[in-house]
């Protein structure tokens, strides 16, 4: 049987819905994962060790355990204790939470790199240590750390892809029901890959202007 | 009493462990006074500089900044509330500029008085275009400090600290950093303000300058104040050999 890449169209307002999916949980994760990259950070490096020490038990189990494991838990788990997550919820929430770890890490060696002329600066004109940390030294930190962000937010993408065990009909899981349908894996497979290709262009493309409009700025 | 120091150090002393960087120095300065400092490189004249707003706070001794005491002993959290309060009476101006690199010229200076005066933006702008006047650069408001050369950039860290209407200006080593054909423009920046009489301690390498602008000149070595006295004093006829051998080193060149 060769390949007939013409079952493809009849599907496709299916899989642009999928695709669009991906994004919108694609872009939620990031904002969480950037958001908490960076409150994390801070309270890594700055809070007492009593919020400390349950933040870096939390740190290390986001980091030394699977996606996909989180993901069960987030989502099958969590409804043993009451809480009964929509499954968009749980993937963003797992996804979130997950490169909210990883951001964290890169954020506190931006904030580490910050040169000390910087803090000294700010103090001397009578900022406190919070406004300083606000107003001078997250900012600059968060911005010297961009190009790596990114990246991560690039491996976010994919591994969007691990929500769909969890039942959200996302890119991957709308291209695995149109092959139960059709049993054509090879076809929508490629075409799965070939949207994920075009959001990563378009998330790479964001990038790149978020990099330009802060190069002046640093 | 109108006589009474703005800044009044005493029975200033600091140490690393065993290392004494400052041993027991006394200061004062009265307001309008230009007071600088010089001396070798580790002589601890940053170091005292540093401790007027308690940057590298002291190991015994008292800073006063009229009548507060800068250096007070309290719990942590009232520290910070009178350390802040204290330091938006004292300008300070660093070798390296510690411009806000993230921030335009603008954002550079207003963001301090915004923040804790309260101004309204549209004050702040007004603010702004007022320093950046005063050291000749308003055409550069809308710049950020990478499109700036080292002259600007220090006459726009002036102008961020004069913002906030300091009492005091510190300056340490303020053009030490600068290529020299950029030295001149902050010079007369710090000229200018001089002659506005605002009370300056300067920690300089450039005898030239403590020369014309100062109006007292002290000598620092090895943690003490060696010698001080007015320009005229130092620089013709120092009455210490540390002195004089110093300033061999460092007129030679220099007429």
């Amino acid at each position: 049987m060769g390949l007939d890449f013409s079952v493809v169209p009849p599907f496709a307002g299916a899989l642009f819905t999928g695709a669009l999916w991906t994004i919108a949980i694609t872009v939620s994760a990031a904002i969480l994962s950037f958001f908490g990259g960076i409150v994390f950070a801070v309270i890594a490096l700055y809070a007492p060790r009593i919020i400390r020490l349950p933040f870096r038990l939390f740190a290390w189990l986001f980091m030394g355990t699977p996606l996909l494991l989180q993901l069960f838990l987030i989502y099958f788990g969590l409804i043993q204790i009451g809480i009964d997550l929509p499954a968009f919820v749980a993937g963003v929430i797992g996804l979130g939470l997950h490169y909210t770890v990883y951001n964290s890490d890169i954020i506190q060696s931006g904030i580490l790199a910050v040169d000390k002329g910087q803090y000294e600066g700010a103090r001397t004109l009578g900022l406190s240590r919070m406004q300083t940390l606000r107003k001078i030294i997250v900012p600059q930190a968060v911005r010297s750390v961009i190009p790596p962000i990114g990246n991560n937010m690039i491996a976010l993408l994919k591994d969007s892809a691990l929500v769909s065990v969890i039942g959200v009909a996302e890119l991957t899981l709308s291209s695995q029901m149109a092959i139960s349908r059709t049993f054509r894996p090879f076809e929508f497979y490629v075409a799965a890959a070939a949207c994920y290709y075009v959001i990563n262009l378009g998330l790479e493309a964001g990038l790149r202007r978020i990099e330009r409009r802060i190069q002046l700025a640093r | 009493m109108t006589d009474r120091p703005i800044i009044d150090i005493r029975n200033a002393a600091k140490s690393y462990g065993s290392l004494e960087v400052l041993k027991d120095i006394s200061l004062q300065v009265k307001r309008g006074q230009i007071v600088a400092i010089i001396g070798p490189s580790g002589s601890g004249k940053s170091t005292l500089l540093r401790a007027i707003n308690d940057l590298d706070p002291l190991t015994s001794g008292e800073v006063w900044l009229e009548d507060t005491q800068v250096n007070k002993a309290l719990p942590t959290r009232q520290y910070e509330a009178h350390i802040n309060a204290v330091r938006q009476n004292i300008g300070m101006v660093f070798q390296h500029f510690n411009l806000f690199p993230h921030l335009n010229v603008r954002d550079n200076i207003t963001l301090a008085p915004k923040m804790l005066k309260g101004i309204s933006k549209t004050e702040a702008d007004a603010l702004a275009v007022e320093q950046l006047n005063k050291v000749g650069l308003l055409d550069r408001i809308d710049y950020y400090p990478s499109q700036l050369s080292g002259g600007q950039k220090q006459r726009v860290a002036i102008a961020r600290a004069l913002a906030m209407k300091p009492k005091v200006m510190l300056f340490d080593e303020a053009t030490s950093a600068l290529d020299p054909e950029l030295v001149e423009e902050v010079n007369l920046v710090m000229k200018q303000l001089a002659e506005e009489h605002m009370t300056m301690i300067i920690v300089t390498h450039e005898m030239g300058f403590a020369q014309d602008v100062c109006d007292r000149v002290l000598f620092m070595d090895q943690g003490v104040v060696v010698e001080e006295g007015p320009p005229e004093v130092i620089f013709k006829n120092p009455a210490n050999e540390r002195t004089r051998n110093f300033l061999r080193k460092h007129l030679k060149g220099q007429n």
